[in-house]
């Protein structure tokens, strides 16, 4: 009874927000400690209309109907992850069989291609979200760009470091200057730069649009790397997985479909618990908050 | 528009515009960037004379000749071939019909003097015994073209 007052409450307070400003131009509120997520007027019966009006994506821009969503999105990658990463080990070292031409080598291919995928695609989604908040002004859009970074270095890295590994047997060497292999560094650095750049900031506004701005302009990168075996002659060996078709055995492309999928979900689960600690960091003045365990 | 809708258009036009301004100075790099050339670039002189570049492409089956540590191989683009020469240890994927990348420089001989040898290493990835049917196939069809010849 007193939740659905308040909610009345809080949809006809929305309502007169609304009336006293009628510009939509006004930007969502910045603010430190704003306690009032501006849409939250959550309608029961139009809940139907309201998904289809898209309302229902806007509502969790609210750091705190986000909060809890994301404790839930949260465990469920870990478990995912987890299950995913044991299935997908086990076909990879146990029911794939050995590479006609590299032998037991190849193995690396279901740590190393997945992660190189997900630093290509954390880094897009960080674009995704800075240009998302730089357009709207909508905290939470920074939040998660800033709880995507770490793991998109840190795939980066392990990309790059997993490819030299089997490049030494493979190719007789570490490290070559080739387009793939310079311009998956350089996303390293765009990374690393991201990161520095949002902390060298005390005021973390100024932080996020600076941050954002790297996050964008470095997304021209990712289809360098991606079409880099195609555009340029390079010892790195063409895509083996393509929209259509592969050229794998189809065991192998099994555990390594299942271990993509688990980086995925290890990427989200990280990335949502990353995302927790900055909501209460940012928020540890609203009022919300203190209604939260843990 | 309103300032959201004007900020997000500023937004994506720049990116567009930082993706066109890359697309072009690659366009204009293109040729600086690539790893190796080609046998038919070398043959139409199109790489450097009196410098170190990577010649890449695959190893002419049966071409190799080993004398000690020493190495001659021809390497092919199935169009032209050009002539290796090296001294050193190949790389355990080194092989007859496979992709190799060297780095070294083009004498007047036209041979090609290589410091340092790579196995540039295709694509597909089987077992072995998908391998062996693959071979088996191939020398199948060899065998029914020069029966046709």
């Amino acid at each position: 009874m007193a939740r659905t007052e308040q909610q009345s409450n809080e949809r006809s307070k929305a309502r007169s927000n609304r009336a006293s400003n009628p510009s939509p131009s006004i930007p969502l509120p910045e603010g430190e400690g704003s306690v009032e997520p501006t849409f939250t007027s959550v309608n029961v019966g139009n809940a139907r209309a309201e998904r289809f009006s898209g309302r229902w994506f806007w509502r969790f821009a609210s750091p705190a109907a986000f909060y809890p969503l994301a404790g839930t999105i949260e465990k469920l990658c870990w478990f995912v992850a987890i299950a995913l990463t044991i299935i997908g080990l086990y076909i990879g070292f146990f029911r794939a069989p050995t590479d006609a031409t590299q032998g037991e080598v190849y193995r690396v291919i279901y740590i190393h291609v997945p992660a190189a995928w997900m630093a290509m695609v954390i880094y897009l989604a960080m674009a995704f979200w800075s240009a998302l908040g730089l357009a709207f002004g909508t905290r939470l859009s920074f939040m998660m760009s800033h709880a995507l970074a770490p793991t998109g270095a840190m795939m980066a890295a392990i990309s790059l470091w997993t490819g030299a590994l089997w490049g030494r047997p493979t190719w007789g060497t570490y490290w070559v200057w080739d387009a793939r292999l310079t311009s998956t560094l350089i996303l390293f650095f765009l990374y690393i730069g991201y990161i520095a750049l949002a902390a060298a900031f005390d005021d973390k506004k100024k932080g996020d649009r600076a941050s954002a701005l790297i996050a964008l302009v470095g997304a021209v990168n990712v289809p360098i790397i991606y079409f880099s075996v195609q555009w340029w002659n390079t010892l790195h060996q063409g895509a083996s997985v393509r929209p259509g078709g592969s050229s794998m055995a189809s065991t192998m492309l099994t555990a390594m479909m299942v271990m993509t999928f688990a980086f995925w979900a290890y990427c989200v689960a990280v990335a949502m618990h990353r995302v927790r600690t900055q909501i209460i960091e940012r928020e540890r003045d609203a009022k919300w908050l203190a209604g939260v365990k843990q | 528009m309103t300032i959201k809708q004007k900020r997000l258009a500023l937004i994506l036009g720049g990116v567009l515009l930082l993706s066109a301004a890359t697309a072009l100075v690659l366009f204009a790099l293109r040729d600086n960037l690539a790893f190796f050339y080609t046998p038919s670039q070398i043959v139409s002189k199109e790489a450097p004379v009196n410098r170190t570049f990577r010649i890449g492409g695959m190893v002419e089956a049966g071409s190799v000749k080993r004398t000690g540590i020493e190495v001659a191989f021809r390497v092919t683009d199935t169009a032209q071939i050009v002539p290796v020469t090296y001294t050193g240890i190949l790389p355990d994927l080194f092989k007859e019909g496979k992709g190799v990348v060297a780095q070294g420089t083009l004498g007047a001989d036209g041979v090609f003097r290589a410091k340092e040898v790579l196995a540039k290493h295709d694509e597909n990835y089987m077992p072995p015994e998908a391998q062996a049917a693959v071979d088996k196939a191939n020398q199948a069809r060899e065998r029914t073209q020069k029966t046709l010849k």
